[in-house]
């Protein structure tokens, strides 16, 4: 009798889709999955908040997007990669689509503001008359274009937090993906931060914000998707927070 | 690659040397220490086997023939014994030369002038010096074997001394070879896995932001190679001043020895030794470099 290969379902993705997760299951060695059939459509242009409290599988999402993480089941795709195969050679060209914004802001803290955003640049081997153009025009987007040449431990939190925005920026990403964009932040900063997301968004740019701040999400009144335990308990068009802890 | 982001990731290699001081300082120091040792043993070893050497080329066994041999059968013999393996120079040495040296080195003219003949008449002999002095017996063997040959005349003694001296610095050398690269890649070892922890996140941060490996890798390699290369060039600069200091040291303390230590310049030793210690701090901090970074490639 011959042997069949089990064939993959291919996942159906429309053309203004640009995540689509199904049924995505995430499990570690240890412990309960930290994903449990997650599935999930997010369309080009939209601003989405991803919330939950600890433990609700929210980090392992954004690795998920990342590809920092492969899915135990299911399937992942962003931008027209199917994460769940794509090769690690790829990884490099599929996340340069992507902008990505840290809680910890993960910059180059022995580099200026300049080089920290100029940095994101030169990944993509943009010519250097290119880079000196694109990045003061970034940074004066993010309202700091006095402080180009300023080390990064001299800046508040909210400035560090404008230059990750910038380097996420500055290669005109298809998604912007947010963990916890205010989390070091007081709630003025906060404000701002979320102010010039919303711009960005304005501008195209697809917005997914991951986040446990209750007052900004029912503040912007965008789509939420709320996540307990490794699964979604709610998706709404302009929902509010849910605290399902 | 374009050359702009070629001289980009060169200039980020120098620059990370400055970035990260102490551990730039750490693993300078580390390479330098470890490549001081071992140049230093070097010099030593070579130095050694160079004093060896010169004692073996010193020792010779001497033939001497029957009475009545013809030349053609004497030379026919000087052939052979210099076709044998480990044999580096035969000399012919006839009976009125043998006289020569007897009255010159023991008896002077005066007394010389009572002897009307050659007393040595049947003391014409070769001189076989050997460039290995181990193969001796071998060599004493086959010349016993020559009907022709009437007495040997050699030295076991200094033969099997050099032989196990030889040996001897062989083993040390050995050993102390294995213990300098234990002791090398435990503190390389550890200064690598400080560098991990400095530079984990700056890793991260590049592979987030779509560095490929390539170019995440680049600038800490440019940066190892530099550090290995510094580290092995500061223990060179170093060891020469020693090395021509000690040597005048020596040579003007012990002058009494001056025939036994036959020191080799610094230039000779050099020819060797700063292309080994080059590729072996080169080599390195390559290798450390290229591991620190590809543990973290994987994000």
């Amino acid at each position: 009798m011959p042997v069949t290969k089990k064939k993959k379902r291919k996942l159906a993705i429309g053309d203004d889709e640009v995540i689509v997760l199904d049924n995505v299951c995430k499990s570690y060695e240890s412990g309960a999955p930290a994903l449990n059939g997650v599935s999930l459509r997010i369309k080009r242009g939209e601003f989405v908040f991803i919330i939950g409290g600890s433990g609700s599988g929210k980090s392992t999402l954004i690795k998920l997007l990342l590809r920092e993480l492969v899915p135990t089941s299911g399937s992942i795709n962003v931008l027209g990669y199917d994460l769940t195969r794509i090769r690690h050679g790829r990884i490099p060209q599929f996340r340069r689509k992507l902008g990505i914004v840290f809680q910890d802001f993960r910059l180059l803290p022995d580099r200026n503001v300049y080089e920290n955003v100029a940095f994101a640049q030169r990944i993509v081997q943009r010519p250097r008359r290119e880079i000196r153009k694109n990045v003061p025009a970034i940074l004066s987007q993010v309202g700091l274009a006095g402080k180009y040449k300023s080390k990064i431990k001299r800046l508040s939190g909210g400035e560090q937090q404008r230059v990750a925005i910038a380097r996420a920026l500055i290669n005109r990403p298809d998604i912007l993906l947010a963990d916890e964009p205010t989390g070091n932040l007081d709630p003025k900063n906060s404000e701002e931060i979320m102010a010039l997301l919303q711009k960005v968004n304005e501008a195209g740019t697809t917005v997914l914000v991951v986040t446990h701040n209750g007052e900004i999400v029912n503040k912007m009144k965008k789509r939420v998707v709320a996540l307990n335990k490794g699964v979604i308990i709610s998706d709404e068009e302009e929902g509010e927070y849910v605290n399902a802890d | 690659m374009r050359i702009s982001t070629f001289f980009y990731t060169l200039q980020q290699g120098v620059r990370n040397i400055f970035r990260n001081k102490l551990f730039s300082l750490a693993s300078i120091a580390t390479i330098t220490s470890c490549l001081f040792l071992f140049g230093m043993f070097y010099a030593i070893v070579i130095n050694l086997q160079h004093i060896v050497k010169t004692a073996e080329e010193g020792v010779s066994v001497t033939v001497f023939f029957n009475e009545g041999v013809t030349a053609e059968r004497i030379e026919e013999i000087g052939k052979a014994i210099e076709g044998r393996n480990g044999v580096s120079r035969v000399e012919f040495i006839s009976a009125d030369q043998a006289w020569e040296e007897f009255k010159t080195d023991y008896l002077g003219e005066e007394y010389a002038d009572g002897f009307t003949e050659n007393p040595l008449a049947n003391s014409m002999h070769y001189e076989v010096y050997l460039s290995d002095v181990s193969l001796q017996s071998d060599l004493v063997t086959y010349i016993q074997s020559i009907p022709e040959v009437r007495k040997i005349n050699r030295s076991e003694i200094t033969a099997s001394t050099l032989t196990g001296v030889n040996s001897l610095i062989g083993y040390i050398s050995v050993g102390i070879i294995v213990v300098l690269f234990a002791v090398s890649i435990f503190l390389i070892s550890n200064t690598v896995t400080i560098g991990i922890s400095v530079r984990k996140n700056e890793i991260e941060i590049m592979k987030y932001i779509g560095a490929t490996d390539f170019f995440v890798r680049c600038p800490f390699v440019i940066e190892g190679i530099l550090i290995g290369a510094i580290g092995a060039a500061i223990p060179l600069v170093i060891i020469y001043f020693i090395y021509n200091t000690a040597i005048t040291y020596i040579t003007g303390r012990f002058s009494v020895l001056s025939e036994l230590l036959k020191f080799l310049p610094v230039e000779v030793i050099y020819q060797d030794l700063v292309p080994i210690t080059m590729a072996i701090g080169v080599g390195i901090g390559f290798i450390g470099s290229f591991i620190t970074v590809r543990r973290h490639l994987r994000v």
